[in-house]
């Protein structure tokens, strides 16, 4: 199939930005409805409490309330219903998770009663006004104390553990039996909150005329939101529309189905008015799913020469205090994908899922993946460490070779393709390995501390094969060629700054040859779109773009055959050819895709049988994973006087299959990055024992502002993905995923004279400066 | 109740407010200007930042009454498709946007400095939107959008319409 070359691979400016750039997009909180009433939610103060009363009378006394509701009020008005737990395992306890707690809290922030006011003041005035009684419990924070023993989250199962899941492969004994050294390690991967900057955001309008009901919301989600919602109010799904208008971020946190969607959808079916819940940043931060959050026991086992011969682990994933939609799923990637780029000959891990006294856990940008990362990347440089060996040498030794895809890892996973030494490469080149190990002695002479580290990393993305995964995992698209030759999209992924607007325009463009500024690309409306399943897990181009390009395959067929038909030649001698239809070998008949596709709307001159219009609706079920990969290299120096890590170089070589659109998968790097390195030096959220959220606003937690990170210097390698028509691997999560370890191993290497091999995450100054002066032995002036 | 008269964008308005009414929320709710967005309750994340007599502020900082007798720039009045800003301009080719959330506040924010000092280092970039934070782009791409910002606005290049800028071919 030929194609527009220009249009592929070139750093178009994006289709969605002159809406954003000028204030004009439309987000939730900029849809206005006339009769509007804004909820707020009274939320528990304590991480874990009996709930002996809630008394909303007063609040309804207060100007401006229209209604005030408990948990009883609901339960009585027919809305008694369980937020879902997609995600589903062998013995996994799922504990009733009412969206408005009943007689129990489990965690800061949850919901127990719920006004509405004719403006947000009001409501938020009248929160103030519900009387609630609390007895306060001891509450579940420590995860391993959690694990062990009492207090019960939820005292009636009688422990804190939701699940153990066992993975052993290969042959652990014996991996271990051949080893030369065992390295242990407890690694910790800290609890994040994904703070998108637009936090959760919905209006409810039911429309008592037509009995129907619609939802705006900021979501990663809209057509499965809309099957859940339904059925949990009790309404057809013809009846509910969710339409995800411009949403200001997901980062996986929007990947769900909050109480308080159903709690606002229902409002409005009582009210009869559309009714707008705008979260503030406080309630964000403690009542949006938070990330992360394992400790992992490790022994790597290695022979003289760095060979990597197996690995045992014991995860402890907390879970918090209830499941939300993937909750129990997530940290099951992390056995999976433990064993990285790497060939090992035995594995043995188990996960514990367990709840605690906090906000759940759930996707978060890698979701599972970086938490398999993080540990097997510090694996590697510490059985480094441990053998003498250049961390650099241990990688290339236990190595997938370049001939050896599609390969089966140890886990059971097949890797679609991959040259990790060819990322490795491109990365040492450019950093100059040499000259940096040269001048890091040199430094260590001055008292001066730099650290090299790297990260080798693989992921698994485009989410997936319906077999493995809790939900549908193919997505959609719909093509209709135009009477005027204007071409629609219908996309069933849901973008939320990824930019598919503009890489799925150009597809088209490329494709079926018309100008890029007569493709429309269309998202996020269960109403306008056929059903799709999302953005989340780096899927939207590998299984929503493979799908798109499955539409667009169909229309060519058709038009092949309509042109053929009108030349009277035999169709298997016409062809696409540089976005044109033309006979082989005969350039002076030509026609366009829209000249083809006036003719199938105007209906005359088709070959007989064969039905008017130029379109295609087509699914994409994806065979496998895509399994994208790279080399980072970190470059920091660490100040003895301060304790600070100062990154000086960042090199990213990644490689995410064929880019469709370098601006945009540039741009999903350096985000990734930011997430990733603000993981390994800043940001960690912290409960006190109480289950108080310690890091609850933006002053406490540090999300990285422009300062605090630098330039990232980007480069690629390409390696198609055989599992997807267009050879695309996803990008959106692997740039957070390789650069979490690489930072650490730099400041582990910039800290290796004094001794210093695990510093728990995030790496601040206090911690470094500690660890420095603890082990100093007179090296550093004190 | 009390009554503001505040320009807003070169337009007059006169309004009956609360007392504590924000300006972020005047500006979005009582004006229907919603390019100005709320990204926390803390003033700690510069979404809502404006304008106010040419100088940068976060607008939930701000009482609407405060603002009598000022004049306020939001986004929509630092330009729009018909002329677009140099530095939203600068913002769409060099990709410093993805939800685009912070970005109107970014684009003010960044006008303010350039105001402040014409060519910074990127160092100087970094530290002067210390006060806004994106959660999408890392930054990077912001910082080449005020370096090339910067480079326009000293060669005084006219504002472009997003239409000449459309259709796009590679940049
Ligand atoms: S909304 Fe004003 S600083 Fe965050
Ligand atoms: S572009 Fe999304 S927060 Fe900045």
């Amino acid at each position: 199939m030929s194609t527009i070359p220009s249009m592929i691979g070139s750093p178009i400016r994006r289709r969605e930005d002159p809406r954003l750039i000028t204030g004009r997009a439309t987000y939730v909180d900029d849809v206005k409805m006339v009769g509007t009433v804004y909820a707020a939610f009274v939320r528990s103060p304590y991480g874990h409490a009996k709930v002996r009363s809630v008394d909303v009378s007063a609040a309804k006394e207060r100007p401006g309330v229209v209604a005030a509701y408990a948990a009883a009020d609901l339960i009585a008005a027919g809305l008694n219903v369980s937020i879902p737990v997609a995600a589903d395992l062998p013995g996994l306890k799922k504990p009733a998770h009412p969206p408005l707690a009943i007689d129990e809290v489990r965690f800061v922030g949850e919901p127990v009663a719920v006004v509405v006011a004719n403006t947000p003041y009001a409501a938020r005035d009248a929160v103030e006004a519900v009387a609630v009684e609390y007895d306060q419990l001891e509450a579940a924070i420590d995860l391993e104390k959690a694990a062990a023993g009492p207090p019960y989250v939820h005292e009636d199962l009688g422990t804190n553990v939701a699940f153990v899941m066992p993975v052993k492969t290969g042959d652990p004994e014996a991996a271990f039996a051949e080893a030369d050294v065992v390295v242990k390690e407890r690694i910790v991967n800290q609890r994040l909150i994904p703070c998108p900057m637009e936090p959760r955001s919905m209006l409810a309008h039911w429309d008592t005329g037509a009995a129907h009901l619609t939802l705006w919301t900021s979501t990663q989600i809209p057509h499965l939101l809309r099957t859940n919602l339904a059925l949990l109010l009790g309404l057809g799904e013809i009846k509910v529309r969710v339409i995800a208008p411009e949403v200001g971020g997901g980062f996986g946190a929007k990947l769900n189905l909050y109480g308080e969607e159903i709690v606002v959808s229902w409002l409005s079916t009582q009210l009869g008015r559309p009714v707008k819940y705008i979260e503030t940043r406080s309630e964000n931060f403690a009542a949006m799913t938070h990330g992360r959050d394992q400790i992992q026991y490790i022994e790597v086992g290695a022979k003289k020469d760095g060979t990597i011969t197996g690995l045992r682990m014991k995860i402890f994933a907390n879970l918090g205090a209830y499941h939300q939609l993937l909750t129990p799923g997530i940290p099951t990637f992390t056995p999976l994908m433990s064993p990285g780029c790497y060939k090992l000959t035995g594995f043995d891990c188990e996960v514990t899922g367990v709840f605690t006294n906090t906000m759940a856990t759930d996707a978060y940008r890698g979701a599972g993946r970086p938490e398999a990362t993080f540990m097997i990347e510090r694996a590697i440089d510490l059985v480094a460490l441990e053998l003498g060996l250049d961390p650099v040498d241990v990688r290339r030794k236990n190595f997938i070779g370049s001939g050896e895809f599609p390969f089966t890892t140890i886990t059971g996973l097949t890797y679609d393709s991959g040259n990790y030494a060819a990322s490795l490469d491109k990365a040492l080149e450019l950093v100059d390995y040499k000259g940096l190990r040269a001048k890091q002695e040199e430094l260590r002479k001055q008292g001066r501390y730099l650290g090299i580290g790297f990260s080798t990393y693989v992921e698994v993305c485009g989410m997936g094969p319906s077999a493995a995964m809790p939900a549908p995992g193919w997505d959609s698209a719909q093509v209709r060629v135009e009477p005027t030759g204007s071409v629609t999209v219908m996309t069933g992924i849901s973008p939320h700054g990824q930019g598919e607007e503009t890489t799925f325009a150009q597809i088209v463009s490329a494709e079926l040859g018309v100008p890029i500024d007569s493709v429309s690309v269309i998202h996020g409306d269960t109403d306008k779109v056929q059903y799709g399943v999302g953005t989340f897990g780096s899927r939207g181009t590998a299984v929503g773009g493979a799908a798109l390009k499955l539409a667009i395959d169909s229309i060519q067929a058709k038009a092949v055959k309509i042109a053929a038909h009108q030349w009277e030649a035999n169709p298997d001698d016409v062809e696409y050819k540089d976005g044109k239809i033309t006979v082989k070998g005969d350039p002076s008949k030509s026609m366009t895709t829209a000249e083809v596709g006036f003719t199938a709307f105007r209906g005359v001159g088709l070959p007989p049988g064969l039905e008017p219009g130029l379109d295609a609706t087509r699914r994409f079920e994806p065979p496998n994973f895509v399994y994208p990969f790279g080399a980072h290299v970190c470059v920091v120096e660490v100040d003895a006087d301060t304790g600070e890590a100062k990154i000086v170089r960042y090199i990213a070589v990644d490689d995410c299959g064929r880019v469709i659109n370098p601006l945009i998968v540039d741009g999903q790097i350096h985000g990734g990055l930011a997430q990733g390195i603000a993981q390994a030096l800043y940001e960690e959220a912290v409960y006190d024992e109480n289950g108080q959220l310690v890091s609850g606003t933006f002053m406490d937690y540090a999300m990285p502002r422009a300062h605090q990170l630098l330039a990232f210097e980007t480069d690629r390698t390409t390696t198609p993905s055989p599992v997807n028509p267009l050879g695309v691997k996803g990008v959106g999560e692997a740039g957070t995923i390789g650069s979490t370890p690489a930072v650490v191993n730099a400041v582990m290497d910039a800290l290796a004279p004094f001794g210093v091999k695990n510093i728990d995450m995030p790496l601040r100054p206090e911690k470094l400066w500690k660890a420095m002066h603890a082990n100093s032995n007179g090296k550093v002036n004190e | 109740m009390e009554t503001v008269n505040i320009e807003v964008n070169g337009r007059s308005y006169s309004n009956e407010v609360e007392p504590r009414l924000l300006l972020v929320h005047y500006l979005r709710d009582t004006l229907g200007l919603t390019g100005t967005h709320v990204g926390c309750d803390t003033s700690s994340c510069g979404a809502c930042t404006v304008l106010l007599d040419g100088i940068s502020v976060k607008s939930c900082t701000v009482f609407a009454a405060q603002a009598g007798g000022h004049a306020v720039t939001t986004i929509e009045g630092i330009g729009n498709s018909g002329a677009l800003h140099p530095m939203q301009e600068a913002f769409w080719a060099k990709h410093g946007l993805q939800c685009g959330f912070c970005t109107p506040g970014m684009i003010v924010s960044c006008i303010d400095l350039l105001r402040r000092n014409p060519d910074p280092s990127d160092a100087e970039i970094r530290a002067g939107i210390e006060g806004n934070l994106c959660r999408c782009t890392g930054y990077e791409n912001i910082v080449r959008a005020v370096r090339a910002a910067a480079a326009a606005m000293k060669a005084d290049e006219p504002r472009r319409s997003v239409a000449e800028l459309l259709p796009v071919g590679a940049s």
